[in-house]
């Protein structure tokens, strides 16, 4: 193995590992099939272990693949599998081309205090209390906050404005998606990190990876007893200090030829950067003896950083202008739980095992689910939340069990999910129009799928809704529906532990099929 | 100003010129050839959706008493949820690719379908059927997702609604097919011609909300009149309408009714279903806004059993 091909491997593949991340958290059209969603999440270091130690299977053990892999090969995973790290990388890079003239990282000490005191109470923060601290520090859940806040939205401006553009000759390859956003208070945290984190890769490289994330503390332990790691030829090294300008890591301390491995992300730009080809990447103890081609220059333009643009609000849901009833309902609506996705089981389980990643509410075709800010409480920041006045549950459809990395959401086969209770149908009657306005409305019962809501005779020729818990599967769709303001007359609260439903009654029908016209 | 109008007729001609032709000039368009069709309604029962339509349009004289060489058509089935074919809650999508077809054979130059769905829009267009047999027969699959593609109307002498957004395709169409699936419905007990028109607004909470029978009947003043409807009673909804939750909510009915009287159909729809129609509000409204003829007796109507 040439150690200068190394370089260009990690920079391709990982170019490639990014794409896709990023196609995965931008595809609003729900082009790419969940099992390739799921073959790329399974190696995610944070997500992977949630899962491992919640359903404990073999098949959730990808965090274990890369465990060995770090003790085989050095933090490999954060330059080459981790979005977060090579997004930074992308982002250092256009850093280095901006500040070309005064950017030297060379070797810095280590944040020894800082890291390892971030690692352990995170660590014992999730043992002892649960997983919120690991939802706001894990970079994949990060990177897919970014993708889902920050980059979706700017998709879809784009999108709409090429399907502004086609529809007027006919075109409909793409369409219009109206853009509407979660609320503000839900974009201060990411914003918080998307800056930090621009910041410190764009001056310092590897800072944030090599001072606050866990993942990147954690792989730096393992990585000091690792067999392949970066090693100086210490015969032909001119201490010329390249390499050390070179590693974005600042990890290389030229003079005493050491290379702190707990901070090598293994991105092998050193090896490239060594006119005497003094350094390789070989089994630690070995000799280093490899002669190495000589280098061309860089050549890796990086595609565009879109992490850095962001525009505040998007959305895609099938969301309505609010109607605009005589006049206003007068009841509140008594929730008393939130609604959490089906395949949850539970809130607490949800609670418990979400890293808020985001995934599932950028697969959510229907956009029903939204960032929660108190719905859950203060510890449940940012894990996904169903909001019926946005959209609702589409019937059909298991997508957001499907994509979870995690197992806060377990799959679930489509005829167990249309009878997954994960809230129940209230009705308000002073609220409905029928009965405030003494005209027809229907909307809600219309809208439900297993008729959990139907209509019986009320004055006249008017029909009202009544409801029937048992067969009532929460999926919001005749809240959504209803018309009335600022109250709805309808509404799903939330089971804190999901329920199985009954299955609607089936009864053949009295009318036949007719063999003469009745008009 | 329409917005798709505008934008065609000022990258040819100024936008002088098409701001003149897109305030005025409809009315020409939408002249009606209908008014010499053989019969006001022509029943058919016992076959295909697809080879009953094509013995109830033969009857009324062809596609070609519709639809002129060069012409636009709107083809609007209901698409509104995300079931498949068989529980008849859109319309049969065998029938949208007949009447696409012989649109197509009368000479249109481009015929679109759309509906503004109920459930998740990608998912319904694909579980119906309809997209792929409207595209399969050449039809342009519209998206009436998004409130971006609904302009503002105006429904003169309209009781509760005087103002609506309906779908730019329908402004942009020469002549508009409506064609209904017959359903129960929970509300307003039936689902056929007139609450079809539901599909091509975006504002339909507003109906819920503001008398849904009046509204119905309102919009159907609207001056964007379907030059023909066919309502699609092959499968049938029963009860549980207008979504259905079972295949033991359809009664295969076979029948199919062609009109250029949409409250005539509906009057006869009500009937197929066995509902009386003057218990169907927006009938007896629409009738006395003079928007047609309940009174099916007076009607030349022509029965064909297949």
């Amino acid at each position: 193995m040439t150690s200068s091909f190394l370089r260009k491997f990690r920079i391709v593949f990982s170019a490639i590992v990014l794409v896709c991340f990023m196609l995965v958290f931008i595809d609003f059209r729900s082009l790419i099939p969940v099992k390739y969603i799921n073959y790329l999440f399974y190696p995610q270091f944070i997500p992977s272990a949630v899962k491992y130690f919640n359903l404990k299977t073999v098949a959730a053990a990808g965090f274990l693949v890369v465990v060995l892999l770090t003790l085989l090969s050095g933090r490999t995973y954060c330059s080459f599998l981790c979005p977060l790290g090579i997004g930074q990388d992308v982002n250092s890079r256009i850093g280095g081309k901006i500040r070309k003239k005064f950017r030297r990282f060379g070797f810095k000490k280590p944040h020894t205090i800082v890291r390892y005191t971030l690692l352990s109470i995170t660590i014992g923060a999730t043992i002892i209390w649960g997983i919120y601290l690991l939802t706001l520090l894990d970079p994949f859940s990060i990177f897919g906050r970014f993708g889902t806040f920050f980059v979706k939205p700017v998709i879809l401006v784009v999108n709409n404005f090429l399907a502004n553009i086609f529809g007027k000759f006919d075109i409909y390859t793409f369409n219009h998606i109206d853009i509407k956003g979660f609320s503000l208070v839900i974009y201060s945290l990411p914003v918080a990190f998307l800056l930090l984190i621009s910041i410190m890769s764009l001056i310092k490289g590897r800072l944030y990876c090599n001072m606050i994330c866990p993942v990147g503390t954690l792989l730096g332990l393992l990585s000091k007893i690792s067999l392949f790691r970066i090693k100086f030829n210490e015969s032909e090294c001119t201490r010329c200090g390249r390499c050390s300008l070179a590693c974005k890591s600042t990890c290389i301390d030229f003079l005493n030829h050491n290379v702190d491995v707990s901070r090598c992300v293994d991105c092998f730009n050193c090896i490239t950067s060594c006119p005497e080809k003094a350094l390789s990447y070989g089994l630690v103890g070995s000799k280093s003896t490899e002669q190495k081609t000589d280098e061309s220059k860089r050549r890796f333009i990086a595609g565009s950083m879109l992490m850095l643009l962001g525009v505040s609000q998007y959305s895609k849901g099938q969301d309505k202008r609010a109607p605009v009833p005589k006049r206003e309902s007068t009841v509140k609506e008594a929730i008393t739980s939130p609604v959490c996705p089906p395949g949850a089981g539970s809130i607490e389980h949800f609670n418990k095992h979400c890293t808020a990643c985001s995934m599932c509410i950028t697969a959510c075709p229907n956009n029903v689910l939204i960032p929660s800010v108190r719905q859950y409480g203060i510890t449940g920041l940012l894990q996904p939340v169903m909001d019926y006045h946005r959209s609702f549950c589409t019937f059909n459809c298991t997508v957001c069990t499907e994509v979870c990395p995690t197992s806060a959401l377990n799959p679930l086969l489509l005829e167990a999910k249309k009878l997954t209770q994960i809230g129940k149908v209230n009705f308000i009657k002073d609220n409905c129009i029928v009965k405030t306005e003494k005209t027809a409305c229907g909307a809600c019962s219309e809208a439900c799928p297993t008729k959990a809501v139907y209509m019986i005779p009320y004055e006249g020729n008017l029909v009202i809704p009544e409801t029937n818990q048992d067969i009532c599967i929460g999926c919001g769709h005749c809240e959504f529906a209803c018309p009335t303001i600022p109250y709805k007359a309808i509404y799903v609260d939330g089971n804190p532990v999901h329920l199985a439903a009954k299955k609607p009654e089936i009864k053949e029908s009295e009318i036949t099929t007719p063999v003469e016209f009745p008009f | 100003m329409r917005r798709r109008e505008f934008f065609k007729t000022s990258v040819g001609a100024g936008f002088a010129a098409g701001a003149a032709l897109s305030m005025g000039g409809y009315e020409k368009l939408w002249a009606s050839p209908a008014a010499s069709a053989k019969y006001d309604m022509v029943a058919v029962m016992g076959g295909n959706p697809d080879s009953m339509f094509d013995i109830g349009i033969q009857e009324l004289g062809g596609m070609g008493m519709f639809v002129q060489k060069g012409q636009k058509v709107l083809v609007k089935p209901n698409i509104g949820w995300d079931v498949i074919p068989e529980l008849g809650a859109n319309t049969n999508p065998a029938l949208v690719k007949r009447i696409i077809e012989h649109c197509f054979k009368a000479g249109a130059k481009e015929v679109y379908v759309f509906d503004h769905t109920c459930d998740n829009w990608v998912n319904t267009y694909k579980n119906s059927g309809i997209e792929k047999a409207a595209k399969s027969a050449g039809a342009k699959v519209v998206p009436g997702n998004s409130e971006n593609y609904y302009q503002a109307i105006e429904i003169p002498g309209g009781i509760k609604l005087k103002t609506a957004k309906v779908h730019e395709i329908l402004l942009e169409a020469d002549v508009f097919i409506n064609v209904p699936v017959l359903k129960d419905h929970n509300s307003t007990r039936m689902t056929a011609c007139l609450k079809n028109n539901m599909g091509l607004v975006w504002d339909r909470g507003y109906w819920h909300s503001n008398n849904l029978h009046q509204c119905i009947a309102d919009y159907a003043l609207y001056e964007k009149k379907p030059a023909l409807n066919v309502v699609d009673c092959y499968n049938v909804m029963v009860k549980h309408g207008p979504q259905g939750v079972s295949k033991e909510d359809v009664v295969q009915m076979k029948s199919q009714i062609l009109t250029t009287d949409w409250v005539a159909g509906d009057v006869a729809a009500a009937k197929m279903l066995g509902v009386d129609p003057q218990k169907i509000d927006y009938i007896p409204i629409a009738h006395k806004m003079g928007l047609g003829n309940m009174n099916l007796e007076s009607l030349n109507i022509k029965r064909i059993k297949m």
